[in-house]
């Protein structure tokens, strides 16, 4: 889902429509971020209470790898996490994802089964990555006979070829691919598609395309074909998963610094190189690689050379020897944006390998530019951005093969998407009927001060992830370097969820405006005013609303003075104290759940 | 009452005053006054007073009597001095304070039951001798803490929660200040706080005695229909009539107070208290005209509200008595205790 448009009040008179579905979404910042609306702070408060099956199989029904995503997510949880912005950082969503994911009990029996009878629809999955498995994992249980087709001999797609194994072991992995696979999924290995239109008529009743952006981009300068030991980023990592690469030389320069600049160097490390260096021709702000990513490679003496713009490969006897680079001088504006850049100077870095990571693109070269479906910009096919389909009715795309790069998490909710588009079209139903978005309130209010939500503020810093120690974890690439959190970790991170899901429901009716929820706000997020335009209302805050993307929650008048309440959602704890001080009730502590469909919904019955 | 404290949070870009304080630097233990109470609203106007004049909290003295209003003292201002005294007695112990250490701030905090009945004596000779303190009369008509019956405050046809009707004549606290010479006279309303903040940052600064009067609904007791200090009937007849702003010497003096209607009160401390009249025909100048004014509106069941007398012109109680302004903890010991001679020499003065 786009970025919101902070829910602008429209006019004056007219309070906040908390009945839309999407307004305590919102408020509920990490579950808006995730491309799959994982509901993290229902599934945290499970890890809480220590029931992390329970955990597992919330996660599940979102994102479906909650162990591979517990460890290799790209997290946009995080950043948008509430905490961030009220205090310190944000708390450790994914790596509570791993605790539910380590710690759950034997949970096959609670997974969706094989059916008893197909329906007799056969569907074609292209490629074995989280996509496809998606759309497995959704139509499988319904009745669809669903192949997935891989070219390679093991099933994963870009979880397996190209995320080391240090970072995600083989196991898990395999674990839950194969909670799929047991839902009847039959999977093809080492089957290339290589024609789209011999696959067409072979008559499945709809085909998907989850085959990646596995192709890297190359870097063509001087020297480029004159050695062996200049590498494709994703393809040598491939080439390293599957064994067929086992060393590097010592000397090894990474060009580029994202997060597959970050798998190379540390991969590099673990296959003999002992001096890594990641080239960056911009400075760090530029960086596209995940902080954290960074910070690992960082804590295993990753060098990170900034300003460097790579010139030519230097070749001496046929013998790659160096590379050579332009250094970079940058201004940049009060944005920090690049104003202007100048050469410096030059500098040659000597080294052994070159290992190119400056991003991927897509490749189709299997399917006939006359197979029926459209291709676009920069030869891209045209995809639907709600249905997934194709311009040819029965051809749907998912993950990164139908937008471009993106990473797991995305490529689940496309193949969420997808199985509903796919359900629609082979029951003969328009794709672009969907089920919309709802919201289900529930009171957490137990007694006087008691809600079923641990509602107090805990002050706990972000815990941090214990690691192998360095000494220990470069003999062998499929050492796990993250241990997971400790039981104490893991109790204490999961206090620093503020709840954003337990909502608070104002009932303007009930007000005595004795100003008592006003008083008791921790962070001053509320306030009485008379109604105004909601920039004014903005400023009317202690703490001022400023954070625009957030909304401003503008109540019904209240009933003595006419006056509205008003609430900056950008910084409330949601700790309730409001609703406790409150002589009335009219403020309510609300669990909120959102109602986010998967095919499942659409056939009568078929909801576990 | 709630169920456990109020987290103090380290607000990315919290507001700091002066001192470097954030205004929950200025809180206190957390409540445990019914929820809704008006008492918490005030407590809240103290705070952020405090906070925005950047007075040091343990700059600052806190004393109170005896009822539901007095245990206020302990939900503000936590570092600070304070003291819970004997019902009714919290002036003649503020007396005593400020006698002691004129450097210190003062801030009283009192009931219409501690202050109109139990303690009247001793609120009306605190008044009387101008003691250099602010005098915050948290006045909700009934006894909150013994389940509700009427005080002295209780408007007359005033009914009960159990519908028994009021038929004594109130004590009003302003009328009654300003009948015995009071300096700084305020009413307001715990439920307008853009009113009491700056009323309370005044009285701090006034240099004498500062009362202010404040309805604060008794959520338990007296906030029914028929009642004349609930919420409802507050809002409905409560009339602000001079807004007052305190402004620190060497800022300058807005210039949105259009001339005419503003008038600034010089205070001993260099700043000046800025009136601004909401009804025109209010004048806080004039002790026999503003008490006409008060008892006339109040024969119609208004309730005027704002800074209703001030006069800065009048000695403090230090000055009358030719204290001195040193704190008696730093004086030398013989300068304190001038030994047998001196006293002689004073008895001779008296024989």
């Amino acid at each position: 889902m786009n970025a919101p448009d902070g829910f602008k009040r429209q006019d004056t008179a007219s309070p906040t429509d908390t009945t839309d579905p999407d307004y305590f979404h919102k408020v509920v910042d990490c579950q808006w971020a995730c491309p799959a609306h994982t509901p993290v702070p229902g599934y945290i408060r499970l890890i809480a209470q220590g029931r992390f099956s329970d955990a597992y199989i919330m996660n599940r029904e979102s994102n479906v790898f909650p162990g591979i995503l517990g460890r290799v997510c790209d997290r946009p949880c995080e950043p948008a996490c509430r905490r961030d912005r009220v205090e310190d950082e944000a708390v450790a969503i994914c790596r509570l994802k791993r605790v539910a994911a380590d710690h759950k009990d034997d949970i096959t029996d609670r997974l969706p089964k094989k059916p008893a009878q197909t329906n007799g629809k056969r569907i074609a999955l292209i490629g074995a990555g989280p996509a496809s498995f998606t759309v497995a994992n959704d139509l499988a249980p319904l009745g669809y006979e669903c192949v997935i087709i891989e070219r390679y001999g093991v099933p994963g797609g870009l979880m397996r070829s190209n995320i080391p194994a240090f970072r995600l072991p083989e196991n898990i992995l395999t674990e839950e691919l194969g909670y799929i696979l047991d839902m009847g999924v039959e999977l093809r290995l080492n089957s290339p598609v290589s024609s789209m239109k011999a696959l067409l008529d072979e008559g499945y009743d709809a085909v998907f395309v989850g085959t990646g952006a596995p192709k890297g981009k190359e870097l063509n300068l001087p020297g480029r074909q004159d050695s062996d030991n200049i590498h494709i980023g994703i393809d040598w990592l491939e080439s390293v998963a599957f064994e067929h690469t086992k060393s590097i030389g010592k000397k090894v320069l990474i060009i580029g610094v994202g997060n597959t600049a970050m798998d190379c160097c540390r991969t590099s490390l673990r296959l003999g190189a002992d001096d890594v260096k990641v080239m960056a021709r911009k400075p760090r702000s530029f960086f596209k690689a995940s902080a954290w990513e960074l910070e690992d490679a960082e804590a295993e003496n990753v060098d990170i050379i900034v300003n460097h713009s790579p010139k030519a490969f230097i070749i001496k006897n046929g013998v790659l020897t160096g590379m050579l680079f332009e250094m970079m001088n940058y201004e940049l504006d009060e944005a920090g944006a690049i104003k202007s850049q100048k050469v410096t100077g030059e500098v040659e870095i000597a080294c052994d390998d070159v290992i190119l990571a400056i991003g991927q693109e897509n490749s189709f070269p299997w399917i006939e530019r006359d197979a029926g479906l459209d291709f676009g910009k920069w030869d891209m096919p045209v995809v639907d951005e709600v249905t997934f389909q194709s311009t040819l009715s029965n051809v749907f795309f998912g993950g990164d093969s139908a937008f471009g790069p993106k990473n797991i998490i995305w490529a689940v909710e496309h193949g969420h998407q997808a199985a509903i588009s796919i359900h629609q079209h082979c029951q003969g139903k328009p794709v672009s009927e969907r089920l919309t978005n709802g919201v289900k309130l529930s009171s957490t209010k137990m007694g006087m001060f008691e809600w079923r939500y641990s509602n107090s503020f805990d002050g706990a810093e972000r815990r941090v992830m214990p690691h192998v120690e360095l000494t220990k974890r470069f003999k062998d690439l499929g050492t796990e370097v993250e241990l997971g959190f400790t039981a104490e970790q893991a109790a204490t991170e999961v206090q620093r969820c503020l709840n954003c899901d337990i909502q608070t429901v104002f009932d303007a009716p009930l007000c005595t405006e004795c100003d008592a929820c006003i008083d008791i706000c921790p962070v001053d997020c509320l306030s009485m005013t008379p109604d105004a335009d909601e920039a004014v209302l903005r400023n009317v805050l202690e703490n001022p609303a400023l954070n625009e993307e957030q909304a401003l929650y503008v109540s019904a008048g209240l009933p003595l003075t006419g006056r509205v309440m008003i609430k900056d959602e950008n910084i409330c704890l949601h700790c309730g104290l409001c609703a406790e001080r409150c002589p009335t009730a009219a403020w309510d502590m609300q669990e909120s759940e959102i109602i986010i469909h998967h095919v499942e919904d659409m056939v009568p019955g078929a909801s576990t | 009452m709630t169920s456990f404290v109020k987290p103090n949070i380290n607000l990315k870009n919290a507001k700091r005053n002066a001192l470097g304080l954030t205004r929950h630097d200025y809180e206190g233990a957390m409540s445990t006054l019914c929820a809704g109470c008006g008492h918490d609203s005030v407590t809240a106007c103290m705070a952020k007073a405090f906070f925005e004049l950047s007075i040091e909290p343990h700059n600052a003295v806190k004393i109170s009597g005896i009822g539901c209003s007095s245990k206020t003292t302990a939900y503000f201002l936590r570092e600070a001095h304070g003291i819970n005294t004997v019902h009714g007695r919290m002036p003649s112990v503020a007396t005593g304070a400020a006698a002691a250490n004129a450097g210190l701030t003062y801030i009283g905090v009192s009931g219409d039951g501690d202050s109109l009945s139990i303690g009247m004596g001793q609120f009306a000779h605190a008044i009387r001798r101008n003691v250099n303190m602010l005098y915050v009369l948290e006045n909700n008509g009934v006894y909150g803490l013994t389940k509700g019956q009427f005080s002295a405050s209780a408007d007359v046809g005033s009914k009960s929660k159990k519908g028994e009707v009021n038929l004594s004549p109130p004590i009003d606290p302003v009328t009654l200040a300003l009948s015995l010479g009071a300096t700084f006279v305020a009413r307001a309303f715990s439920g307008d706080r853009e009113q009491l903040v700056p009323l309370i940052k005044a009285g701090l600064k006034h240099n004498g005695f500062g009362l202010i009067d404040i309805i604060s609904p008794c959520v338990s007791f007296n906030d029914h229909v028929g009642s004349t200090k609930s919420y409802a009937h507050t809002y409905k007849y409560y009339h602000p009539a001079v807004h007052a702003d305190y402004v620190p010497m060497n800022e300058e003096i807005k210039t949105s107070y259009q001339a005419g209607e503003a008038m600034p009160v010089e205070l001993h401390d260099g700043g000046s208290i800025i009136l601004r009249k909401i009804d025109e025909d209010y004048n806080p100048r004039d002790r026999g005209a503003a008490y006409a004014q008060i008892t006339e509106r109040a024969s119609k069941g208004e309730i005027v509200t704002g800074l209703l007398y001030i006069d800065e012109t009048q000695d403090d109680m230090a000055a009358m008595n030719r204290l001195t302004s040193r704190p008696l903890n730093t004086l030398p010991y013989d300068e304190l205790c001038p030994g047998e001679a001196a006293l002689a020499d004073l008895q001779t003065l008296y024989r």
